[in-house]
């Protein structure tokens, strides 16, 4: 039986003159993992933006359970958590009360609130830091907390984009395991970014590789390798995205992290 | 309602995490007291309109407030900066309850520090007309503080980084404040002069202020608080369409 979770047709968008994302049409079934692979700049993050109502598409549809994200925001938000692959917490306020913040703003009830934060915070350990101002954190442990985070309330559809950079090898093994836990359990549809083949392969029903904001194909890991003729993952991903290495390095994210180590410097305080 | 509310909260805990900014916001404040209270004050004197630093205490409670007001809406660009208003953006409550959480949070910071000045002022030499009228002006320093945030908020909205502020500064803040009769009467005003300060907001927020500290009043309470409150939820309106449209 086909139910669609989330859905884009003819999806483009542009940012001035440059195309991001490129014509790109898929499904995701409810209950699928589906991660999106591509080298730097291919318009992943592009993607998962237009998907989460931070973005407006330049033309195509996106549809999330049934939603339009570019005009029925508010119910689309309903449906969605999300791990932005850039920096999102508040670096003055500490662990906990990022939590909280988060569990109020989607309405988590109050009495599983305490016991689910106390689970997650234990979960990435940093039970012992509650009470740490987030700005006092490594950048690793930032990135637990985010994900801590966004494991509170428990979304029809999570985004994770690229939530292991910067995670060591146990962090990493351990999220995976709980993100297949609560898609098993709870039939959580998840779509996922990543640059590590094996997480991809672990993890995912079904890959898609996407380059130059075009999908190039979609299936099983399985069925990449066939269809490439290749041995590993690794191999059909470079088969069909080329080994040229991608001169906008510079991505958002980078010029991001750019921006706050200058500001970080200087600027305040 | 508690979204209102915990976003309320993390502007006060941003606030009273953040000493430095507390002190160098006193600064200026302080500098106008001093120079201008005490310097020109034998001028003011000999040109037969009193004591001046009776006169320029309001007008610096207002400035202060004014300032840290501008400064905690204008904050929504370090929330962009830093990656957080990502968080908010994506975040199942309505824009609205957003954008009045923030201004209350910002608000009651800047009233916070509206306050410290006034003791300030007090310490400097500074005496209400009447102790009775604290209240009233307490509703005015409110009213500044929410109509300010809201504006601060709002132009944040559109901006993507800081390096608008300066231009905000000199060609917003700096004349809302010194066309406002902050600093000098706005009775007996030339033509063109007299038409910019009742354009301006604060003219009505330091109206208030005065009627309240010191018994002058130019417009009247209720039209000075008729035009704050209409001014602010406009504000606050134009606020949150601005930011339901952020993109990132
Ligand atoms: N706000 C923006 N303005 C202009 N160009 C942008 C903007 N955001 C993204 N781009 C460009 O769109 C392209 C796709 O970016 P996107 O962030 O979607 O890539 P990605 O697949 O997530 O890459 P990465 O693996 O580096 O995260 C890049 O070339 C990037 O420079
Ligand atoms: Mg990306």
């Amino acid at each position: 039986m086909q139910d669609t979770i989330i859905s884009a047709s003819g999806v483009t968008k542009k940012f001035g003159d440059f195309t991001a994302v490129n014509d790109v049409s898929f499904e995701v079934q409810r209950g699928e993992i589906l991660a999106f692979l591509g080298p730097n700049g291919a318009g992943k993050t592009t993607t998962i933006k237009m998907l989460t109502t931070l973005l407006k598409p330049t033309s195509g549809h996106v549809s999330l359970d049934g939603h339009d994200p570019a005009h029925e925001q508010s119910a689309a938000r309903r449906t969605f958590g999300i791990v932005f692959q850039d920096p999102s917490l508040d670096d003055e306020l500490t662990a906990m009360e990022n939590m909280q913040l988060h569990a109020v703003l989607y309405s988590v009830p109050s009495d599983i609130r305490k016991t689910r934060i106390e689970e997650l915070l234990r979960f990435v350990d940093l039970w012992d830091r509650k009470d740490s101002l987030v700005k006092e954190f490594s950048g690793g442990m930032k990135r637990r907390l985010e994900i801590a985070r966004s494991l509170l309330h428990h979304p029809k559809v999570l985004f994770l984009d690229e939530p292991t950079i910067g995670l060591d090898p146990q962090t990493r093994n351990h999220l995976w395991d709980y993100v297949q836990k609560l898609n098993r359990e709870e039939g959580i549809t998840v779509f996922l970014t990543t640059h590590y083949m094996e997480e991809a392969e672990k993890v995912a029903g079904r890959i898609a590789i996407i380059d130059h904001g075009k999908i190039m194909t979609i299936g099983s890991s399985e069925e990449l390798k066939k269809q490439t003729t290749t041995a590993t993952l690794e191999e059909a991903f470079l088969a069909l995205t080329g080994n040229a290495i991608r001169e906008e390095g510079a991505s958002s994210a980078d010029t991001m992290r750019q921006h706050r180590a200058m500001w970080g410097r200087g600027g305040r305080r | 309602m508690a979204t209102i509310y915990i976003l309320w909260l993390r502007q006060l805990k941003r606030y009273s995490r953040s000493k430095s900014r507390m002190i160098g916001s006193l600064g200026q404040p302080l500098l106008f007291l001093l120079a201008l209270g005490y310097g020109f004050g034998p001028i003011f004197e000999k040109a037969g309109q009193g004591n001046y630093v009776q006169f320029i205490a309001p007008g610096v409670i207002a400035m202060s407030i004014l300032f840290t007001a501008v400064f905690s809406g204008i904050e929504i660009i370090w929330d962009r900066q830093f990656g957080f208003l990502k968080e908010t953006l994506v975040a199942p409550v309505s824009r609205t309850a957003i954008m009045l959480g923030r201004t209350l949070g910002g608000a009651t910071v800047a009233l916070f520090q509206g306050c410290i000045i006034f003791v300030i002022t007090i310490i400097a030499g500074f005496r209400p007309e009447t102790w009775a009228a604290i209240p009233m002006a307490f509703v005015f320093m409110a009213l500044i503080a929410l109509l300010f945030t809201a504006l601060g908020t709002a132009i944040a909205c559109v901006l993507e980084d800081m390096q608008g502020f300066p231009i905000i500064m000199n060609f917003l803040v700096m004349p809302l404040f010194f066309l406002s009769g902050a600093l000098f009467p706005l009775k007996d005003l030339p033509g063109p002069i007299a038409i910019i300060t009742r354009l301006d907001p604060l003219s009505y927020g330091v109206d208030g202020l005065h009627g309240a500290l010191t018994g002058t009043l130019q417009f009247s309470y209720p039209v000075d608080i008729a035009v704050l409150g209409i001014i602010s939820m406009v504000l606050l309106a134009i606020g949150s369409w601005l930011f339901s449209r952020i993109q990132v």
